[in-house]
């Protein structure tokens, strides 16, 4: 065989054009990777969430809820709200570094389906969320949080959990579009969460706050959508609680995705 | 030889219209105009190099012809597919590597390219094949399952052109190949380039360096503030601006003025003196030239000290094509 060149290359005769689908699995495929090549990532997305748990389980919980375990009880449900959040500020960064290093050029440049890259984002922040979530429900259970629901209640709870990282996902591939520096995507994401998840009933319940503030707390979403996990964890859940936590992702994405569409393609 | 009859592009409506025809681009951003108005014509099957000092507008050239920013005036044609109105089949048509490198990092290279041909639409064997190929011609089969993260500047850039060589593309844009590389890394990266235009792939380079274009590209245009100053040959530029520089050292300071003179009479050019010593240059449009004006110096009985003949830089060309001197800056040849 004589060597190969760029020139003697075998011209392949140009495959089918593939389905946005095909596009899609692609980029999820691409995401799958990475998640082998850089594990690393996982301990970014853990640790916040772990230490949480344990500082608030054991230094508050009992001031709180009378015993840890009570605490624990009432705020793994809501820690999982926050490590799915907190996981869409890694994303957006993500994003942010990714089209600073002109990858995203190239795949512009690609007759693909335009949303195709976004989409493999998000199956990428999916398992991301699917595999923090997990370790999270694991380390509650091994300290002797019990979902009352059981199995089925625990995948009802995530499932819901999974459409709340995919709601919460579009602001930050939103701003990951629009800044180009990674640090300040963090800076502004955790700007921006950090209110609206100690604002919640993730850690406490809002009866003791002044009204102002409570008033606040009953209608942030992430309070709506912390109800929701207990509920679905617990077996209590009703129907609009369900609906109301998924209010703010349904309106994100309605919104957010043409939004993202119109960013990617202006210029 | 006859390299058009193997263009491959399978999705081009009429097989003698120009790889690229673009009429009057303009790309402003805020009170910056980038780009200002710049028609170019490129045949199929050449490398043609667009030649200018950073910021001038090489880049956002570049990418309107590969639909990734929308000029604010002017028409374009990629392979016969307008960049405005068919947007999708000049992407179909065309590959770019980009000036900052359009790699996963994070991914091996092997992995890089069988996630590009599978967004081609290549099956899972046939994505891995591709790859490996391409691997081989670009010869980084030993490199292929390290991170792209661990590679050479020069190990980018050839995974990174390889990158663009999934499907065979009508035109091919390399925004800078091979700034920042080592002259071994460049002169590699030049040779597959060369190969590569072998295939029939045309290629439109850009570049900071007239060395460069001369090397590879059959024509040359040269841009400044967003403007075309002049287009050819490599030799038909060199013709306008000079093949070089003529320095001369002269051994008595007191004959500088009669040297100077000479110069200028025999080679018509500006003569530049160099204020800390008995130092003088001037452009030299061909060496016969430049070796008859020495001569007359020392018929003249000027003695030297040195002489040296240097090839232009892209300052001198730019001295040259818009100097006050030198030709109008109009399209040469
Ligand atoms: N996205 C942008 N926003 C604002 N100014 C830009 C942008 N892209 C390029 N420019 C400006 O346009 C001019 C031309 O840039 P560019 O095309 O990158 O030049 P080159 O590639 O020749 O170095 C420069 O002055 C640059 O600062
Ligand atoms: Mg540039």
């Amino acid at each position: 065989m004589t060597d190969l060149t760029p020139a003697n290359l075998q011209p392949m005769p140009r495959p089918p054009r593939p389905s946005a689908l095909s596009n899609a699995l692609t980029f999820g495929w691409r995401a799958v990777l990475k998640f082998r090549h850089v594990p690393e990532q996982l301990f970014d997305l853990v640790m916040t969430p772990l230490m949480f748990t344990l500082l608030f389980t054991f230094v508050f919980g009992g001031a709180l809820a009378g015993s840890t375990r009570d605490y624990l009880q009432f705020f793994l449900p809501g820690i999982l709200v926050q490590t799915v959040a907190f996981n869409a500020v890694y994303s957006g960064m993500g994003l942010s570094t990714d089209l600073g290093k002109g990858l995203f050029d190239r795949f512009r440049s690609l007759p693909i389906w335009p949303l195709a890259p976004f989409a493999g984002l998000v199956v990428g922040d999916l398992l991301r969320h699917l595999i923090a979530g997990g370790i999270i429900l694991g380390i509650g259970l091994v300290l002797g949080y019990r979902p009352d629901a059981g199995l089925p209640g625990v995948v009802a709870a995530f499932l819901l959990l999974l459409a709340i990282g995919f709601g919460i996902g579009w602001v930050f591939i939103v701003l990951g579009l629009l800044i180009r520096t990674p640090t300040t995507v963090m800076t502004l994401g955790f700007t921006v969460l950090f209110p609206v998840v100690f604002a919640s009933n993730i850690m406490v319940q809002p009866d003791t706050m002044p009204d102002w503030l409570r008033a606040f707390v009953e209608v942030n979403p992430i309070s709506l959508m912390t109800t929701a996990m207990r509920g679905l964890m617990a077996g209590t859940a009703t129907l609009p609680q369900v609906g109301l936590a998924l209010l703010a992702p349904v309106l994100l994405t309605g919104v957010l995705a043409p939004v993202t569409l119109w960013l990617y393609r202006r210029t | 030889m006859d390299t058009r009859s193997t263009i491959l592009s399978d999705t081009t409506p009429d097989r003698e219209v120009a790889a690229i025809r673009a009429r009057g681009l303009v790309k402003r951003f805020g009170g910056l105009t980038a780009v200002d108005g710049i028609d170019l014509d490129v045949p199929r099957g050449m490398i043609f190099a667009i030649l200018g000092p950073n910021g001038a507008g090489k880049t956002t050239l570049m990418r309107m012809l590969a639909t990734l920013t929308r000029p604010d005036a002017g028409t374009a044609t990629v392979m016969g597919h307008d960049i405005l109105t068919a947007p999708a089949a000049v992407r179909g048509a065309i590959a770019m590597t980009g000036q900052f490198a359009s790699l996963d990092e994070d991914l091996t290279g092997r992995e890089n390219l069988v996630f590009l041909a599978r967004l081609w639409g290549f099956g899972g064997r046939a994505a891995g094949r591709r790859a490996d190929d391409l691997l081989a011609a670009f010869e980084l089969t030993e490199a292929r399952h390290r991170q792209v993260k661990d590679y050479s500047g020069g190990m980018r850039r050839r995974l990174d052109i390889a990158a663009s060589l999934v499907v065979t593309p009508g035109v091919l844009f390399l925004d800078e190949p091979t700034t920042g590389l080592d002259p071994t890394a460049r002169q590699r990266v030049w040779r597959m380039i060369r190969h590569l235009a072998q295939s029939g792939v045309t290629v439109l380079l850009t570049t900071q360096y007239l060395e460069e274009a001369d090397q590879l590209a059959r024509r040359i245009a040269v841009i400044d503030h967003g403007r075309k100053i002049a287009e050819g040959t490599s030799r038909e530029l060199k013709a306008a601006t000079g093949s070089g520089f003529l320095q001369v050292a002269l051994a008595d300071p007191g004959a500088l003025d009669r040297a100077a003179a000479l110069l200028e009479e025999h080679l018509a050019a500006p003569v530049q003196r160099s204020p800390e010593g008995a130092r003088l240059s001037v452009m030299a449009r061909t060496p016969e030239a430049a070796s008859a004006a020495l001569s007359a110096l020392v018929a003249a009985g000027i003695a030297l000290e040195d002489f040296a003949m240097g090839a232009p830089s892209l300052e001198d060309v730019f001295f040259a094509l818009t100097g006050a001197a030198g030709p109008p800056p109009e399209e040469v040849a």
